[in-house]
């Protein structure tokens, strides 16, 4: 179907691109920016006047829940949430049930999104089977079956010597390696950061050195095997230190940070409210500094670390709850509030959600060109929302944003050139 | 917590924090932590207790005061002591007490708890008296019963135990009454202890001159400068010229997890002798909120020393905790007049 979006305010990092301008979509791709193509004729127009036009966001980090907790969520609901939040393509982690180590649990995975027709889902394959972290899995065959990369997300529970050898054959089959630095040992049974917090409320602590201690190790195992690496959730400064002397020294190694460790410190834990209960846990004012500065900087791109959970999950004292926010509806707003405070420009804020990712993750999406997949979000910036059940589509509605206002609304969401949501 | 907040303007939600424990006047409606509550709601609670000191040495030990409320001792983990204090407290104020141990692995799940909170409360119960390994259990529990019901905490995993807290501060008032004079120290493992966090916010809000901490650094918390109190890595200037020290109890599972190398070497290092007792003013006062490791903490002859006040802690614990319940169920929404 041809469609014309009118007059909006197109940004596209990619191109250098950012004016006001028509897109005209045909055939799922893009046909034109600007001038209408010879005889272009529009099925639908849509008027995105004081409206941004964007590629569609690219998540480097969900649980979909799906297979096997469907009591948390499922692939047709976090899908119908991405596409509601400006996804247009959502990495899967492999931390499903069975474990996502297995071409059949791809194929069913990549079934059940096409079925639900909301955002691309692009599949994590598990580094180890069962991500039990020793024996390898069989990693040519799930990128064969459609996995973008490999990951022993959302734990780092593996050895020093299988993780190198892990790197190794990753990167024998040019795969990229997503880690989320954690030392599970340093962990131990801790549940929010090591800090002023974790001191005054008795709650077991996750030292900063549970993150640097493991990424220091995936450094260096990066560093000699020559893998791809990307780590994900990274939460304090001293990892950044770390993460910009590695790129300086030409490591291939990047990094997200999850949007609401933008906005969130260990000081919001409040008193025990297990909303703030997150995987990594929120740090210090100086962390949360740290990582908008490296956001700025581009040293990282942004991802949602979107964990949903039933009500159930949170309704324990505080260290017997499960650990994550329902992420992926929040992070525009978030973004946008970061660029209304002054420190981040739009296309900036396009980069890490959308081409940064692309790039990571060495896709020809996340841009607006010529000829490519039209995926693309219209937002309108100013109009405001509120974090409640009726506008919530994830199925977790474990967020600590719960009755809050938010500034920016997706108005339409196309994949492959058909619209996916509008409002 | 909000003025410890330096960069509130890009937080989104106030902390709803103490007010949880306080009603609309502002007086104790649940017990469930020190920190947050006023000079004066500590020294309502010393002087309440200290009006029912009494009632132990009548002949018929019983005030009329809670008869017909139900009081539930809803002890998640094992406790001995702690939980017949309770029951004394509930019985010597009239009350109808009801004793539930529950297993912690039958709870893992938070649903579970809440279930049990329901049928509890399905059977018209006034008060429970709380205790869970989980830090922020008490909390939970209070947020989520029906506003009639007081929730007293009694040791929620490391966060708090107030009652030891108030019945400690009780004891050293009764032997030293001006708080503003006092070097307290207190001496072990400060990281895991609800009893210490309790006694440092205690402590600190009745206005005490300095409070110490003694102890390794690996049984302390990461920020314990942090919890207002000076840190000491020895008994020598850690005890120099304190009036009350305060023992800690050593768990058994810290050699374990590779915090101590064994029992011998934290005696050597933080065992309490009469000798080293000397480093502190003559008049000073030992405690410790039991049961005592004789030769791991202390000395025996300390223990049951002059100077110790131990047993006297255990007395007070009653009082204070008939106080704690009296002025709770007083100021909840339906009030205790019967």
């Amino acid at each position: 179907m041809n469609i014309c979006i009118k007059n909006g305010r197109v940004i596209d990092p990619a191109n250098e691109r950012d004016g006001v301008q028509n897109v005209y979509i045909g055939e799922g791709k893009i046909q034109s920016i600007g001038r209408s193509p010879n005889g272009f004729v529009a099925k639908l127009t849509i008027d995105a006047t004081d409206k941004l036009v964007m590629p569609g966001f690219i998540d480097l980090n969900a649980s979909l829940r799906e297979p096997g907790y469907e009591q948390k969520a499922s692939i047709k609901t976090e899908t119908r949430a991405a596409v509601a939040a400006g996804y247009t393509a959502v990495c899967c982690l492999p931390n499903t049930k069975p474990v996502l180590d297995t071409p059949a649990v791809v194929q069913l995975i990549l079934d059940k999104a096409d079925l639900a027709g909301y955002a691309k889902v692009l599949p994590l394959g598990a580094l180890t089977i069962g991500l039990e972290g020793s024996t390898l899995s069989e990693m040519y065959a799930l990128k064969r079956a459609g996995c973008v990369a490999v990951s022993q997300a959302p734990n780092n529970n593996i050895s020093s010597q299988v993780l190198r050898r892990a790197l190794q054959y990753a990167s024998s089959h040019d795969l990229l390696v997503v880690l989320k630095p954690e030392d599970v040992a340093i962990k131990d049974d801790g549940c929010v950061h090591d800090g002023a917090m974790s001191s005054r409320l008795g709650l077991s602590g996750i030292p900063v050195s549970a993150e640097t201690v493991a990424i220091a190790k995936i450094i260096v195992l990066a560093q000699e095997t020559g893998a791809r690496v990307h780590l994900t959730g990274i939460s304090s400064a001293d990892a950044i230190t770390m993460l910009t002397r590695a790129q300086f020294d030409n490591i291939a190694i990047s990094a997200d940070v999850h949007a609401y460790q933008l906005h969130l410190t260990e000081l919001d834990v409040g008193t025990f409210d297990a909303n703030y209960h997150t995987s990594p846990p929120l740090r210090t004012c100086a962390d949360r500094d740290a990582l908008r500065a490296a956001v700025v900087e581009g040293v990282v791109s942004v991802s949602s670390g979107h964990q949903p959970h039933e009500e159930a999950a949170k309704q324990a004292p505080f260290p017997s709850t499960e650990a994550g926010i329902s992420g992926l509806q929040t992070v525009l707003p978030l973004m946008l509030r970061f660029v209304d405070e002054g420190l981040l420009g739009l296309s900036q804020m396009v980069d890490r959600l959308a081409t940064g990712p692309a790039t990571i993750l060495g896709l020809d999406l996340g841009n607006l060109t010529k000829h490519s997949a039209a995926n693309i979000c219209i937002v309108d910036p100013d109009k405001t929302w509120q974090v409640d059940e009726k506008n919530w589509l994830s199925r977790g509605l474990n967020t600590p944003f719960l009755g809050l206002q938010m500034k920016g609304q997706v108005t339409h969401t196309i994949v492959n050139g058909r619209v996916v949501f509008k409002k | 917590m909000r003025s410890s907040k330096d960069s509130a303007s890009t937080s989104f939600k106030a902390p709803d924090s103490s007010s949880l424990q306080l009603n609309d006047q502002g007086k104790l409606r649940h017990f469930l932590t020190i920190d947050g509550l006023s000079k004066d709601t500590l020294i309502d609670i010393m002087d309440v207790a200290e009006s029912f000191s009494g009632v132990a040495d009548q002949a018929v030990k019983k005030v009329p005061l809670l008869r017909g409320k139900t009081i539930v001792n809803l002890f998640f983990e094992n406790s001995t002591r702690t939980r017949t204090t309770f029951d004394l407290a509930a019985k010597r104020l009239s009350a109808d007490i009801i004793n539930l141990n529950i297993a912690t692995s039958a709870t893992t799940k938070g649903e579970s708890i809440l279930d049990t909170i329901r049928n509890l409360e399905a059977m018209q119960v006034d008060m429970f008296v709380v205790r869970h390994s989980d830090s922020g259990a008490a909390h939970f529990i209070a947020r989520h019963v029906a506003p009639h019901i007081s929730v007293i905490n009694a040791g929620d995993g490391r966060h708090a135990h107030p009652t030891q807290a108030m019945l400690d501060m009780f004891t050293i008032r009764s032997v030293k009454q001006d708080f503003s004079q006092l070097k307290v120290a207190i001496i072990g493992d400060i990281l895991h202890s609800r009893v210490a966090r309790s006694q440092i916010q205690a402590l600190n809000t009745l206005g005490a001159k300095e409070v110490r901490v003694i102890a390794p650094k690996t049984l302390l918390p990461s920020d314990t400068n942090s919890l207002g109190v000076h840190v000491y890595g020895d008994l020598r200037t850690g005890l120099d010229d304190v009036d009350v020290v305060i023992l800690l109890r050593l768990q058994r599972e810290r050699m374990g997890g590779a915090l101590l190398p064994s029992e011998h070497e934290y005696f050597e290092c933080f065992g309490l002798t009469e000798e080293r007792l000397a480093y502190a003013k003559p008049d000073v006062i030992v405690m410790h909120p039991g049961p005592i490791n004789r030769g791991v903490e202390m000395d025996a002859a300390v223990a049951d020393g002059p100077n110790s006040v131990i047993l006297q802690q255990v007395t007070n614990g009653i009082a204070v905790r008939m106080a704690v319940m009296a002025l709770t169920l007083g100021h909840n929404a339906t009030g205790h007049q019967s």
